[in-house]
């Protein structure tokens, strides 16, 4: 009879183990690709402000002068191209769940060691990378 | 003469969550004619070409859908490719055949769900969507996410998969396919299901041709075309026909869906077993100058890119004609005459993308 197909599945579900995780006593496990949140680096970085010109969402904030580099994580879109881009490796993709946050617009800012070698065209290069 | 009635349906309504709203007229329970009206979520994507470089802006177009996200990013690609001359290895076009595949079978049981949830069936929504995680899964581990891939690029692609774990894929979708079979001769054979969908909302193989639809809803009313058969990345190694089903109505739309998911599944395990080593990219010099235009087949249907650079970082134009856009007339049309309890069925059958529509 054509209205019992479901029957299979119907017991299958009644004497199976549930299909959902039961968080949070479990936790899913991320595997190790998965795209989560930018971590960095700040020992290896120059500031040459390349991720910030290439973040797709204008989520990274490099500013030279102050040797700080921000992220916005709510408008990061999780892509990795600033990971790509930075030449000395110090950005990488964690598989870690973004830590949330109350204000919408808040920026998450790490202070560099690095000093720009010559103090002469400091204003000069601070136009340059906010650009 | 009856009473006529105007009845506005969405843009927030019962069946998708999607921005579409139809003024129905009525009469009594008939529909006698609908006017839909869409632009509730634009989000000028076209014009942010100007704004990111050209290899930047893959990102973009990734985001353009939910759903068939990896095609759009791929069908961009192509096109850049094409106008810069660039060719790609023959890995990175297998690899984005792979990744296409899956999107189109996780995209098809995501619609089987909405569509179960459309005429009633809970569980079996809740059924198909579980086999689904599955899939978005195994996406997830090869990507590193689950529905915006992020590993297309211009010149290739940005992950490659290992051998060993493209093969404990392909077993882990064959082991799957008895699942979606289980589940999906539901679909096929049952008699509410079927009451349902059989007879509802025809459309005649001459309307799907003169009304330019595209993808299943094309298909289901007996028109054998497929974007796929052009041959582009890895298809034209591939061995498959465009599936095709003759009689037009929701019932043919849903079963041509379910027959591309084991298709689908059927492509993965060749291209599996084609799949040459080698590089997955080459590097891109350069600047686009010239014009495209390129077809490619998406879960929904045929989708269209033109693209247009004059050696400059950033692009001059950037369009998308979208499937859903396409079947938006036979959709008007199949819901002429119909019940008004039928109008979620008939609206899902196009499976319509309301926000890739409106970009
Ligand atoms: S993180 Fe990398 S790309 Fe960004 S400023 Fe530092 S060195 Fe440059
Ligand atoms: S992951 Fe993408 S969006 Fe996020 S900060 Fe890096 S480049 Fe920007």
């Amino acid at each position: 009879m054509s209205v019992l197909h479901f029957s299979k599945t119907v017991l299958k579900s009644l004497f199976g183990k549930p299909a959902t995780l039961m968080y949070p006593v479990q936790v899913r496990e991320y595997s190790d690709n998965t795209r989560g949140q930018i971590h960095f680096n700040g020992d290896d970085c120059i500031l040459c402000g390349l991720c910030q010109k290439k973040c797709p969402a204008g989520a990274i904030k490099v500013s030279r002068d102050e040797q700080k580099w921000e992220i916005n994580r709510f408008r990061c879109i999780a892509c990795n191209y600033c990971s790509e881009v930075c030449p000395k490796k110090c950005l990488e993709m964690v598989n870690k769940y973004v830590t949330p946050r109350i204000a919408p617009d808040s920026v998450e800012t790490f202070t560099s060691p690095y000093v720009p070698p010559s103090k002469k065209p400091a204003a000069e290069k601070g136009k340059t990378i906010s650009a | 003469m009856p009473n006529r009635t105007i009845i506005p349906f969405g843009p927030q309504h019962p069946v998708l969550p999607e921005p579409i709203h139809l003024d129905l007229v009525l009469e009594d329970e008939k529909v006698v004619e609908a006017l839909p009206s869409i632009g509730f979520v634009h989000r000028g994507l076209e014009k942010l070409v100007e704004k990111r470089d050209f290899l930047e802006y893959v990102f973009v177009a990734e985001r353009i859908c939910g759903i068939c996200s990896f095609i759009h990013g791929m069908a961009y690609s192509q096109t850049v490719e094409e106008i810069m001359n660039i060719e790609i290895p023959e890995r990175a076009s297998y690899l984005r055949t792979i990744w296409g595949e899956y999107s189109r079978i996780h995209s098809h049981l995501l619609w089987l769900g909405l569509m179960a949830d459309a005429f009633g069936f809970e569980s079996l929504f809740m059924h198909s969507w579980r086999i689904r995680e599955t899939i978005l899964d195994m996406i997830e581990e090869t990507t590193g996410g689950r529905v915006i891939f992020g590993t297309c690029k211009v010149g290739g692609v940005r992950k490659d998969i290992s051998n060993d774990t493209l093969q404990g894929m392909v077993r882990k979708t064959l082991e799957l396919e008895k699942e979606i079979r289980e589940i999906t001769e539901i679909f096929i054979k049952d008699f509410t299901v079927q009451k349902r969908l059989v007879g509802a909302g025809v459309l005649t193989k001459e309307e799907a041709y003169t009304l330019g639809t595209v993808g299943p809803t094309l298909r289901g009313s007996g028109v054998a075309q497929d974007a796929r058969t052009l041959g582009y990345a890895a298809f034209k190694d591939l061995d498959f026909e465009p599936i095709v089903e003759k009689d037009g109505d929701s019932y043919a739309r849903c079963v041509v869906r379910i027959r591309e998911i084991f298709q689908s599944i059927d492509l993965i395990k060749q291209a599996a077993a084609k799949i040459p080593d080698g590089p997955i990219d080459v590097k891109v010099k350069g600047n686009p100058e010239g014009e495209f235009f390129t077809r490619i087949e998406q879960p929904r249907g045929e989708a269209i890119y033109y693209i247009k650079g004059s050696n400059s970082k950033y692009l001059d134009r950037v369009r998308v004609r979208t499937p859903t856009f396409a079947n938006i007339p036979a959709m008007v049309k199949t819901l002429q005459g119909c019940d008004l309890a039928d109008v979620p069925v008939l609206l899902l059958t196009i499976d319509p993308c309301i926000s890739c529509t409106e970009r």
